[in-house]
């Protein structure tokens, strides 16, 4: 009992303690006579700016300050917080928008308008509201770090679970349901421990788990190139590098969408205004194919444009790991898209070179991959400490400069993730959507994830991809041939591969985003569509043996109805009488002849 | 506004003075320099600290010795603003160019401007239309957007601005644009060029111009375009006004950007350009958009020169990161003859799907103008292999194709300076025909149901 107010006499000396501004350059602020420890919060200069320690030197520290600096002065104060960079965690989070350091934007319209001004300060949490608090644990029971004490209904589709804060444990001496606001008491512990609904946690830090397992299921996204070639894990990382107005955003709203995740973080890091807005406009609209509810309800969103303060972009991704840490500690599937990544990596290179650093390739600071690769590992399918399983997906879209993959931020990330889903500015420009080049893109997860395929969708499910992907580099060998002599030259089996071959790129990889049905297929249908393309080979190769010639098999009606098709609600029904339909048009091609 | 005067210049580099043993100078604080010949210069700080501050001076650092005076003003630089900036022009430094009389302010604007908090954004969906079919079919402008012109040295990119800027009109509706038109570093002629375009017109009342031109202090050019969004903000969300901002050359600004980051010692990044020229180029470009409850808008082309016609050049490279799309301009079409020479295919609008369709357009706009470009891609494409392989080897589709390529060059992409052409009976009905050289059962982006009510040869009625 006697720990806890000595902590806070503490706290309170330090953030009585004082110093000045000695120098301003840009977002980085040099101040005197405070001793504060690293990535200590200050509050800089009259207005009370909010920053962040980054750097001690002798008796300086050096700042990264979130906010616009011009008009601030040297001798201006500095004070200490005693924190270190946190976000509130607790009731509310989902549905939120916030900029990067958890603060929520619609509050920030309400203090200061449609232009973000500086020097204010707003909780990530609603602090006054009430929420309906039903306790699951009762007096008595034995409970230590991250066990579920209680729930509340957070959202329509999403129960939160109040958990003990990490660090804590003990006997509960009392628990009460009722309607509390998050930073009332709903439990204490025998020792005097209180806990409400909202804790805090250090952006910074990972929170803590008791195991990682090995990524066995698969996130189910939709999107048929992902999800059949080249498939995430639940717990695993992703990178989509690709040159400007190659889809990187469309991709990523796309997962964000309908991918099977219970959870999504949204984070719009350095990016567009008007895409944010968009993004912002039609979530809210958006219904969740799981459970015919709207996706917002399951989303957290941080917008940090590109034009907002640079230091607030650094620090918007571990915000948003951080709230997503935490539901993978209720024990939830948690999808996180960082967009883009490579804003991410500018924003420390902008701060590295006003602090002078040595810099490393490029520009960046030599502790560019490192730092991408402290960020990825926070990804993971866990145990945690309630004893539940729970993951964090996270798939961090890169934008290389010239589309040159060969760049610091994409090396380093691929050097990381499992997935790479390369977009290619080439089918981009054909209008082919998703641009995800089939060729150079890769997973690392299909072997730990077939097992999966095989009990939930097909026992064959493997092989019919193996074989849909042997199909995509044989055209890729003769396409070269083609490019020499022309397809007439090629015999006539080849022309069929051709014919198959672009089937897969049109019918199958080819997805548009913005077509109501079109935009996502469920796996089952996926796995359906690829057997109708095999289908059309079997029979065509059939057909041709018999005689049929090459046009008249590939014109067939079915065929084309099954391509066509897929663009109308219950194709799903229909699309096996149509193969069969198409057999039988095939075999009728024999006859013509 | 009256302060100390400094005579404490220890070094001049470049563009920047620095001076030490000042009382606490604020960042980003406006800086006059009075040299010992009476000639005032102006300056913002930089970086400062009790030991040392840093200006940047705009009209350059000649003559400035260590017996010039340096005054700080107390605060950042502002622009006067009033709905009276309509019709004038002014100096790269936001001062009377026209003889007219100094601007009358009804407000000091901050020209560093806010960043427009996106939860207070409304989403650009009034589709604009140009009248020129390139733009219009495959990469629609929508108000609230930045969609720049990637060109290069030697290529009509201004008369396309002009163009624009002269045609530019929502369809069913009669709000005009006023144009807010930023010079940086450009030549005489080419200043001229614009002037004379926007007077011919009329255009030039319903213009405020910034003007600095190549002989004008470099470093003035990293406020002019500071100042043409202030006035353009002012304009659109003080008076409603629907504000099309074009600036040119955005190379320029970017030549100064590295100017003062090598000044300043800074480590460099790609191409000795700075490390935050990302920030900084998001800085101007993301002032555009429309905002929640206010009636004007702006909407910004900026016009930058590719360096080698590289478009992986950082200032295109970054720009494209930032816009939303961007208009290519080919030197191949170019050669060709072909008037505005706008290459589709690398050209992206990313707004466009939100401002086309029923209603907006017309219901079949996005069908064709996929159409287009996978037909257009294709056929380009095989140009290549005709070269090689000529034209026997081709089959029947392929050969459509190739003979498609050429027709959209000729009749669909080129048109006249002062062609306007509709969206609609012009622009789309234009495209229907010209897809009447290649057989339907090719045609596979276009939905059945479009072919049944446009096809001019295939339709039911």
């Amino acid at each position: 009992m006697e720990v806890i107010p000595e902590k806070e006499k503490e706290v309170k000396k330090m953030s009585e303690e004082n110093g000045l501004i000695y120098r301003i350059s840009g977002p980085v602020v040099t101040a005197v006579g405070i001793t504060p420890r690293m990535y200590e919060v200050v509050r800089v200069g009259d207005e009370g700016l909010m920053g962040e320690v980054i750097e001690l030197h002798g008796d300086q520290s050096v700042i990264q300050v979130y906010e616009e600096t011009s008009g601030i002065k040297p001798g201006e104060p500095v004070v200490r917080t005693g924190q270190t960079l946190s976000v509130q965690l607790g009731p509310g989070l989902l549905t939120q928008i916030y900029d990067g350091i958890q603060r929520p934007l619609e509050d920030l319209e309400e203090t200061m308008g449609a232009f973000i001004t500086r020097g204010v300060d707003a909780d990530g949490l609603d602090l006054k509201k009430k929420w309906e608090f039903d306790a699951t644990a009762s007096k008595g029971d034995e409970v230590s770090a991250g066990h579920v004490i209680g729930t509340v209904q957070e959202t329509e589709t999403i129960e939160h679970r109040v958990m003990v804060p990490p660090g804590k444990s003990g006997t509960i001496k009392s628990i009460k349901s009722g309607k509390f606001d998050v930073t009332q008491t709903v439990c204490t512990l025998d020792d005097g421990t209180e806990i409400a609904m909202m804790q805090e946690w250090p952006v910074r830090t990972p929170r803590p788990f008791v195991r990682k397992y090995a990524p066995d299921v698969p996130l189910i996204t939709g999107q048929r190139i992902l999800d059949f070639l080249f498939p995430l894990a639940k717990g695993g990382t992703a990178g989509i590098p690709g040159p400007f107005g190659s889809g990187k955003t469309v991709t990523q709203q796309q997962l964000a969408k309908w991918s099977d995740a219970q959870i999504v973080v949204y984070i719009g890091c350095g990016e567009r205004g008007n895409e944010m807005t968009e993004v912002l406009t039609e979530f809210p609209h958006l219904i969740d194919p799981h459970t015919g509810k709207p996706l917002m309800n399951r989303t957290t969103m941080i917008a940090n444009t590109s034009n907002m303060p640079v230091a607030a972009r650094e620090a918007s991704v571990y915000t948003g790991i951080t709230i997503a840490e935490y539901f993978r500690d209720m024990g939830y599937d948690v999808a996180l898209m960082a967009d883009s990544t490579s804003r991410w990596a500018e924003a420390m290179r902008e701060i590295s070179s006003r602090l002078e650093e040595m810099p490393g390739e490029e520009g960046y600071p030599a502790y560019l991959s490192s730092r991408l690769a402290e960020f990825y590992e926070r990804a993971g399918r866990v145990q945690t400490l309630a004893g539940d399983d729970g993951s964090v997906s996270v798939i961090g879209a890169v934008s290389p400069p010239g589309g040159d993959i060969s760049e610091p931020v994409s090396q380093g990330t691929l050097r990381i993730v499992k997935v790479f889903w390369g977009l290619d500015a080439g089918l981009a420009r054909q209008r082919h959507f998703p641009a995800i080049n089939w060729l150079s893109s890769y997973s690392l997860y299909p072997q730990a994830l077939d097992q999966w395929y095989r009990d939930n969708i097909a026992s064959d499910f493997p092989e019919i991809r193996t074989e849909i992907s042997a199909l995509l580099q044989v055209e890729a060998e003769l396409q070269e041939i083609v490019q020499l002599v022309g397809s007439d030259a090629l015999p006539i089996d080849q022309q069929l591969t051709l014919e198959v071959a672009r089937m897969i790129r049109e019918f199958f990889l080819q997805q548009n985003a913005f077509h109501d049905v079109d935009t996502y297929s469920n796996l089952n249908l996926q796995y359906t569509m690829a057997r109708a393309i095999l289908a059309f080979q079997d029979e065509a190769k059939k057909a041709i043996a018999g005689g049929a010639d090459l046009e008249s098999v590939v014109n067939v009606q079915a065929r084309t109805d099954i391509m066509r098709g897929r663009f109308e609600e219950g194709y799903e029904e229909r699309i096996e009488k149509l193969v069969k339909e198409m057999g039988k048009q095939i075999a009728a091609t024999m006859e013509e002849n | 506004m009256s302060g100390k005067e400094y005579r404490t210049i220890t070094d001049v580099k470049g563009p920047l003075v620095f001076l030490n043993k000042t009382e606490p100078v604020a960042y980003g604080e406006i800086v006059q320099l009075r040299l010992s010949n009476g000639t005032m210069k102006n300056g913002q700080v930089l970086d400062t600290s009790d030991d040392q501050v840093i200006v940047q001076v705009f009209e350059g650092t000649s003559s400035v010795d260590r017996q010039t005076g340096v005054k700080f003003l107390g605060d950042v630089f502002r622009l006067p603003v009033s709905k009276d900036l309509v019709g004038r022009i002014l100096d790269g430094a936001g001062r009377p160019r026209d003889g007219g009389p100094a601007i009358v302010p009804d407000e000091m604007a901050d020209i560093i401007g806010a960043a427009i908090n996106p939860y207070s954004r409304e989403s650009p969906e009034s589709f604009i239309q140009t009248g020129i079919s390139a733009i219009d079919a495959c990469t629609s402008l929508v108000r609230g957007q930045k969609l720049p012109i990637f060109s290069a040295a030697g290529l009509p990119h201004n008369d396309i601005a002009l163009q624009i800027a002269r045609q530019a009109k929502l369809v069913g509706s009669d709000d005009d644009f006023v144009v807010v038109f930023c010079a940086m570093g450009i030549t005489a002629e080419e200043y001229n060029f614009f002037v004379h375009d926007l007077e011919r017109t009329g255009a030039l009342e319903n213009s405020a111009l910034f003007v600095n031109l190549a002989d004008d202090p470099a470093v003035e050019r990293l406020i002019t375009p500071r100042l043409a969004l202030t006035a353009a903000e002012y304009l659109a969300f003080e008076h409603d006004y629907h504000v099309l901002v074009i600036y040119t050359d955005m190379t320029n600004y970017c030549e100064s950007l590295r100017q003062i980051g090598a000044a300043r010692e800074e480590v460099p990044g790609r191409r000795g350009y700075p490390g935050y020229m990302y920030t900084d180029l998001a800085m101007l470009y993301e002032r555009a958009g429309l905002v929640k409850g206010k009636k004007g808008s702006i909407t910004q082309f900026p016009i930058l020169t590719m360096p080698g016609d590289d478009i992986t050049h950082p200032i295109p490279d970054l720009s494209g990161y930032i816009t939303e799309g961007q208009i290519v301009i080919s030197r191949e079409l170019h050669q060709k003859g072909i008037y505005p020479p706008i290459n589709v295919l690398p050209s992206l609008s990313r707004l466009m799907n939100a401002g086309i369709g029923d209603g907006k357009t017309r219901e079949d706009h996005k069908s064709v103008s996929d159409q287009l470009y996978a037909a257009y891609a294709q056929g380009k494409e095989l140009r290549g292999l005709v070269a090689i392989v000529g034209e026997d080897a081709l089959n029947e589709r392929d050969l459509q194709l190739l003979k498609f390529a050429d027709i959209f060059e000729n009749e669909f992409l080129r048109q006249s300076r002062d062609e306007d052409r509709s969206i609609g009976e012009d622009t789309l009905d234009l495209a229907w025909n010209l897809l009447t050289n290649i057989d339907t059962k090719y045609l596979v982006r276009l939905d059945q149901k479009w072919i049944d009510k446009y096809h001019p040869t295939e339709k039911k009625e």
